[in-house]
Order: structure tokens, then sequence, then C-alpha cells
């Protein structure tokens, strides 16, 4: 797929990947061996019939293939562009095996810009009011797809987001580079054509409880993500230039820091930048540190390149922007000038022992391998924690370890009409799990209300 | 939403605004606090709820047009609404019956000090108020903290009105006059709020201030609040923003919020009166106070779907 050459990319937030023309998809598309028994499908969260649509791509009849998506996947210009396809759908695809598999997520992405761009995406004809109302915590991509489906079915949708803005990481987190604010904007309009509500600038937990929301609501769906940074919990870590991952992309993102001063929220980004961790967090604040002008950009990462949790493509990304990796390496401490402002950051070399219970090789420092270094700026993206503000507030909530929520297989929580899904409940995963989990909890919250309660008088 | 509807300057560039907000009105408590944004490209920024009318559904803020965001809220009229209000945040204050409570404001920190010291009076507790300024024209709120202290002393940098000093000298002669104090809160700016817990701690009073680090979110999401208690790292948007005076650390606090303090002033002088076409005053011809602000509306319209 053609792509922005790297140096002129390093200076813009535009998309990198530019995307495939009718002519190039329908080549593409015309790979597909059409198994009888498509393995590709087992490999994708929400099932999304990847033959049937694939075939209608190769035949050129893309507002039907855009229509065999959406039958399982509510926002496939998002999925298409950020699901880690190598490790789901392209990794089972039987011509993987032996060459390349068929590139399901670039045509995913094509048959939806394509519709998008055409006009195609209409709102379904709305089932009549059931005279039910859900209420959906949290407006990322866990909350829209439950809602979304939930609308679909007649219910009356409002979606709780505590920021100004919705679509939850996707709006804050995933950098305009990989996803463009347009396509999310899209599916934000969709969800509007639907008749959902957004009630932005709405904290659960704060400016109402969950037991308030259950007064105004026949079920609750709780999609609050794993918002909450983690930190090293080494020397240094508050230095002034120390910036967890979530408060440098927000920054950026959500409060277009890039655009300083003219939008009035500023970022530190120096010309030293080394970011900590491996996964897509930490590919973006790399990239995006780039693209705010940070010269040298290092990636310091405890295990190998092998074990990077990062989509195979961002890290290939990374690498042609001038990123540079420190592998098997760990940071100790974080070291400050006198002002207080970091000036460097100290590591230890690492060597990889026995698997742990994942199945990774566990890193194991090498004593007196410490080396130095400089930075102006560190950015610390070693993972997520539970977003506590709703389980805090909700005290008959049951959790799992860790503080994420507990449910069952249906979706449901410890408390009676009380759903959740999403990071939430998994803790750190992917956008299209979370779609998923969505899915999955409409299904079971459409159930709930329309059998197993008993009609009350607006029913 | 968050229509102002009512304004005035309590004191030179001192603003006190009551704001609808319905459902923030009814939960917020002492201590609490909202983070604003006034246009589409505007910083998050938090204030405290003073106080709040639940049967009216408005709020009080009380505020310093300091900067960008401040300055800009204080050209904003009544009948305008607050384009983004998200609260009431952080921790709700520790009440309880102390006993005699010294309460310190400085400067615009008796913002924060008065629905705090309305919270302890209620308990029962018995209030020394002390309010320090740099000179009289800063003094604010005098008459209500009056109203809920039982005493009040006021002091000023220059003297031009009540005692010439600071506020731990107010505190420090009524600690050596025997004055069983019992707990102190102190807001205001950070090195009077560290001259306070430093008085205190030889005689262990229990001591509170209310921190204000550089917030963005507000609700744990970022971590750039984060401040040292104890040793220990707190997210002082959700852990506070109040915490123990003797286990703060001031020094790394005061770091922190100078550290865009270059780029805050490249911010204003864009913002400066009439200096820029960007300039965002009544005077200069762009009139910030458009209720439905256009700008505004297509950044909502684009997350705020219809039917909303
Ligand atoms: C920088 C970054 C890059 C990523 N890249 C990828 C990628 O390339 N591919 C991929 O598949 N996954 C990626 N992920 C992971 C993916 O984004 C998440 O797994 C997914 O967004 C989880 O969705 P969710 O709906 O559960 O929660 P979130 O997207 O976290 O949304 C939760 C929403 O709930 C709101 N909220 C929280 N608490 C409250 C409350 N009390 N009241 C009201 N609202 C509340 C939050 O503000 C937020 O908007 C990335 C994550 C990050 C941070
Ligand atoms: C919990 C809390 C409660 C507060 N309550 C009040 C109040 O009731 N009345 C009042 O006048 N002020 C209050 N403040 C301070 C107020 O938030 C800042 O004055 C305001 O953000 C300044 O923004 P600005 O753009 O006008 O100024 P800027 O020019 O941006 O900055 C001026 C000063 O404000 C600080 N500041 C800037 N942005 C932020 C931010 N996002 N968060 C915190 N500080 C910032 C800077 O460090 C600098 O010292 C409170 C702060 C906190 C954390
Ligand atoms: S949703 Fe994601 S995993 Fe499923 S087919 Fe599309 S790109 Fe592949
Ligand atoms: S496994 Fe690959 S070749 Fe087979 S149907 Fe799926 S995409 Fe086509
Ligand atoms: S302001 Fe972001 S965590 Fe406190």
């Amino acid at each position: 797929m053609p792509e922005q050459p790297p140096g002129q990319r390093v200076r813009n937030f535009d998309e990198v990947p530019l995307g495939y023309d009718a002519e190039a998809a329908m080549a593409e598309a015309s790979r597909c061996l059409q198994c009888r028994r498509p393995l590709c499908v087992d490999g994708c969260p929400v099932r999304v019939k990847i033959p049937e649509f694939v075939r209608l791509v190769a035949e050129g009849r893309f507002s039907e293939a855009a229509r065999k998506i959406k039958e399982t996947n509510a926002f496939p210009a998002i999925c298409g562009r950020v699901c880690p396809q190598e490790s789901q759908c392209e990794l089972k695809c039987v011509l993987g095996k032996r060459g390349e598999p068929v590139a399901i997520g670039r045509l995913e992405r094509f048959v939806a810009d394509w519709a998008l761009q055409h006009g195609k995406i209409q709102a379904p004809e709305l089932p009549p009011p059931t005279g039910y109302s859900v209420g959906v915590v949290g407006s990322g991509p866990g909350g829209l797809a439950c809602a979304a489906d939930l609308a679909m079915r007649g219910h009356d949708v409002t979606i709780y987001e505590l920021f100004h803005a919705a679509g939850g990481v996707l709006r804050y987190g995933i950098p305009r580079f990989r996803l463009p604010r347009e396509v999310l904007e899209a599916e934000l309009e969709y969800l509007a054509k639907l008749g959902v509500t957004i009630r932005l600038n709405f904290v659960v937990g704060r400016t109402a409880t969950l037991d308030d929301l259950m007064e105004d609501h026949d079920a609750i769906f709780v999609a609050t993500g794993a918002g909450l940074p983690r930190f090293l919990g080494i020397e240094g870590e508050n230095l002034l230039g120390v910036y967890s991952a979530n408060e440098f992309l927000t920054r950026v993102n959500l409060m277009r820091a890039d655009r300083f001063p003219e939008y009035h929220t500023p970022v530190h980004c120096g010309d030293q930048v080394v970011v900590v961790g491996g996964g897509n967090v930490a590919m973006d604040a790399a990239r995006t540190a780039r693209r705010l002008g940070a010269e040298n950009v290092t990636v310091v990462y405890r295990r190998t390149r092998a074990e990077m949790p990062a989509r195979t493509e961002e890290v290939v990304h990374a690498e042609e922007e001038g990123v540079r990796f420190g592998f098997l390496a760990s940071p100790t401490a974080l070291n400050g000038d006198d002002d207080g402002w970091v000036c460097s950051m100290t590591c230890q070399r690492m060597e990889l022992g026995e698997p742990d219970a994942s199945g990774r090789r566990r890193p194991m420092p090498i004593e007196g391998s410490e080396y130095e270094i400089a930075c102006d700026t560190a950015i610390v993206a070693i993972g997520s924690r539970a977003h506590p503000l709703v389980p805090e507030t909700t005290p008959d909530l049951e959790l799992s370890t860790r503080g994420y929520i507990a449910i069952d297989d249906s979706g449901a929580t410890s408390k009676e009409g009380v759903f959740a899904g999403g990071d939430i409940v998994t803790g750190a995963a992917t956008v299209i799990e979370a779609m998923g989990a969505g899915r999955r909890a409409a299904d079971s919250i459409h159930r709930y209300l329309t059998s197993e309660r008993p009609t009350d008088e607006d029913g | 939403m968050h229509e102002i509807v009512a304004r005035e300057e309590i004191a030179k560039d001192t603003w006190r605004y009551i704001v609808r907000a319905p459902e923030i009105a009814r939960q917020r408590r002492a201590g609490q606090f909202v983070v604003l944004r006034v246009y589409e490209k505007g910083e998050r920024f938090p204030l405290t709820v003073v106080s709040s009318d639940p049967d009216e559904g408005t709020i009080e803020l009380i505020f310093q047009a300091v900067g960008t965001s401040t300055r800009m809220l204080a050209k904003m009229d009544v009948g305008v609404e607050i384009l983004d209000l998200a609260g009431p945040l952080g921790r709700p204050t520790h009440i309880e019956h102390f006993g005699t409570c010294a309460v310190l404001g400085g400067g615009f920190g008796m913002a924060p000090v008065i629905p705090i010291a309305t919270a302890l009076a209620e308990a029962g507790n018995t209030l020394i108020g002390i309010n320090g300024a740099r000179s009289r024209e800063y003094v604010i709120l005098e008459e209500r903290f009056r109203q809920i202290c039982d005493r009040v002393e006021i002091c000023t940098d220059d003297g031009s009105y009540g005692h010439r000093g600071f506020v731990t000298d107010v505190l420090q002669r009524l600690i050596d006059a025997g004055e069983q104090i019992d707990y102190v809160l102190a807001i205001g700016p950070t090195p009077m709020m560290r001259a306070v817990a430093e008085l205190t701690r030889p005689y262990g009073i229990r001591t509170v201030v209310s921190l204000n680090p550089i917030m963005v979110d507000g609700t744990g999401m970022c971590g750039g609040c984060r401040v040292e208690v104890a040793g220990e790292v707190k997210f002082a948007c959700v852990d506070g923003p109040e915490f123990d005076a003797h286990q703060v650390d001031f020094d790394m606090l005061m770091k922190r919020q100078r550290m865009y303090s270059e780029m805050e002033g490249e911010a204003r002088k864009m913002f400066e009166p009439h200096s820029t076409p960007l300039c965002c005053c009544k005077e200069g011809g762009h009139d910030n106070n458009r209720g439905k602000d256009e700008a505004a509306a297509d950044a909502r319209a684009a997350s705020r779907p219809a039917g909303a």
C-alpha cells in the first residue's frame, strides 16, 4: 500500500498509509481462495464475514461489501486501521502459510472509506422504540459498539463520557497519523443518526453515581477502560520533563498541543526523548515525539524485538521514521539537573532467562551493566490500570483481580441490570476486543430487557 | 448548558461567577473542584466550587484572572455558556469535630478556604480565620469570612490593611499567646503553605493544605498532577487535592508548577488584549460572548451527536 515517505511524514500528523484505490483493492481481494472453512474468521474477535466481503470487493461491489462487514463490525474504518491483524485475522489466513496473507485489514479500511466517501453509510431503518432506556458509561470503542447495537434494536441509549469529546482511546490515545479524526467523527455521526445521545463532561461516580443512573435507565453498560497510567516506581520519576504516555498523548491528541500556542495546552518535547515500553502506546509516543520535532528518540524495552507487543506495522513505521531501539534494557533511575529537569536515564542491561507464566522469556538484570542515556524528555509507556472511579463509588460491584470488574459469560456484573466490557474487564487489550465485548453485552442487555424483566408501565 | 447567571469583580482581577450546573450543585461537597474549558482551543483548568445552591441548580466560582484561560473566562458575560464544565472532582474534605481550627487563606486561596471553613463551622468547630493578602485591594471575601469564623485576623504584606506581615506571623502570635489550636487549614500560594507547614510541625498541630499542581483531565488519567506525600506518589485530582501538610514535598510541587512557565508566557502574549488577530476580547471586535460560538458549535457537533 502506498505510504507517505518517512522524511515527509515526520513533519506532519497526516495519515501514514494512503490506502488502496479501487483497482488495487480488487486485485488484492482476488487473491483470496474463498476457503470453505475460512480460518481467517476464527482469528477475528467479532467474526467478520471475511471471505464474503472480500469476494464482493473482488467483484467491485463495494457498497455490498461495506454492508456485509457492518453486519458484525460496527466500525470497520477504525478496525481496518488499528487491529493487530498480524496476530488476528491475517495470522490465520491460509495464504500466510507460504506467502503473504490476504491484506484483510487494508481491504476492510478501503471498503469502509469508500462507503464513507460515496455517502453509502445510511442509518438502517430503526425498529419502533421499545421504551427501554440504557445508559452506557464511557465512549471508547466498547461503549460505542454497545450503544450502536442497542439503538438498532429500538432502545433509547445515552452515553456518559467524562472528557469533553467522545471516543476514549480513539480520541486521546491513538494519534491522528494512525487514525485520522474524520474517521472517528464519521462513526460518531453514524451513532447520532441512530439516535444515540452522548453526554460529555459527565463523570460517573462524581457527577452522578452508577446507582443514580440506575434510576434513569433500565440497564447500564460500563466500559470505562484501563486509562490509569502506571509509573516505574524509580528514583526521579517526578522530575520535570517526565510524562506518562497518557499525559503526553492526551496533551497532543485531545488538547492539540502540537498546535500550541494557537491551542493553549502546552507540551514539553525536547530534542532527546526516551520512551520506556514496547507496546502500541510506546510506538505512538515515540512517533509523536518525532513529529513534535525531537531529533533523537529512543525506545527502551526490556525484552527483544520479537517480544514487543506493538503491531508490527507500528514498529516498522517507527524505525523508518528514525526512532531508535534499546532492547534488553530497563531503566533504574531518572537523573535531574539543578532546576529539577530530567537530564538522563540510567538503564541496566538485561538478558532473557526462563519463560514466565505468559510464556515469554523473563528478562533478568545483568549486574554492573548500568549505562546512561542523555535525555530532556522521558515518556513512560509501561501499561495502565483499571479506571477506579466507578468501582470505588459502587460498593456492590464485584471486582476481579487488580480492580477490574468481574462479569459472567453474558457480560453481567454482580449488580442487577449492570453489564461491563472492554478494558475495564480484561485490562488493556485491543479496540476490536472492546467492540466485541460491547456487542455481546448489547445482546445480553437486549435479552435482559425484553425477556427476563417483568414488564413495567412503560415497557 | 452551563450558563453564567451572575458575575462581579470582587477585587482587582478577581471574579465571582455563578454558573448553572444542576448536577454538580446537587453532588458537590466541600473541597471539590470543577474542570473547565472556555473555548474550543482552550486548556482544561481546575477551579474550586466555592458554594452551591442545589435548589437554584447553580455553583459559585471565584478566580483570579492570571493567565490565558482565566482571563478569557473573566471576559465572558452573563448569559454566555461555559463550553465545558465537569465535576465535582477530587475527594471531599475530611470534616470532623476537631475543636479550635485556624483557617488560613493567602490571596485568592481564600476562595477554596470558604467552603471548607463553612463545613468545619457546621461540624461545630471554633474557627479562627486568618486572611493574608499582598495589599488592601487584594483582600477578598472578608465579610463572608467574618460570618463563618468566630474571629478573623487580617494581614497584608505592606501593612495597608490589618496587621503588617504574613499569615504565619499571625498564626505564630496566636500560638505564642497560648491559644489552643487543634487543626490548621492553609490554602494559598505554595510558599505560604510550605511556611505554615514548617511553623506547625514542631507543635505537632494537624495541618491540611490544598495543593494546586497543573492538571489536565482531573480524573486520574494522566498523572500530570502527581505530588509526593510521605514519600509516595499521589495524584492530586483523585487522591487530593488536600493532603497532610507535614508530609508534602513542596519543593517538587513548586518545580512542577513552573514546568510550562515559559510557554504560558508565550500563550498569554498571543492573547494580550488587542495585540493580535486572535485577541479574544470584545473590545478587539472578536466577541468572546457569542452564546452559541460557531467554532465551539462545530467542535461539538462532531463529538456530541444530534439529539443530545
Ligand atoms: C496510545 C494507545 C494506542 C493503542 N493502539 C491500539 C491499536 O493500534 N490497536 C488496538 O487494537 N488497540 C490499541 N490500543 C488499545 C485500545 O485502544 C483499547 O484496548 C480500547 O480503546 C479499549 O476500549 P474501551 O472501550 O474498553 O475503553 P477506552 O477506549 O479506554 O474508553 C473508556 C472511556 O470511558 C471514559 N470514562 C472512564 N471513566 C469514566 C467515568 N467514571 N465516567 C464517564 N466516563 C468515563 C474515558 O474517558 C474513556 O473515554 C491502544 C491504546 C492506547 C492507550
Ligand atoms: C484543585 C485546584 C483548585 C483551584 N481552585 C482555584 C480557585 O478556586 N480560584 C483560582 O483563582 N484558581 C484556582 N486554581 C488555580 C487555577 O487552576 C489556575 O490559576 C489556572 O489554571 C490558571 O490558568 P491560566 O491559563 O489562566 O494561567 P496560565 O498562564 O496558564 O498559568 C498561570 C498559573 O496557573 C497554573 N496553571 C496553569 N494551568 C493549570 C492547570 N491546568 N491546572 C492547574 N494549574 C494550572 C500555572 O502553573 C501557573 O502558575 C486551582 C487549582 C487547582 C489544582
Ligand atoms: S475486525 Fe480486525 S480482526 Fe476482524 S477482520 Fe477486521 S481487521 Fe481483522
Ligand atoms: S483464510 Fe485467507 S484465503 Fe482463506 S478465506 Fe480467509 S482470507 Fe481468504
Ligand atoms: S489531572 Fe490527570 S491525573 Fe490528575
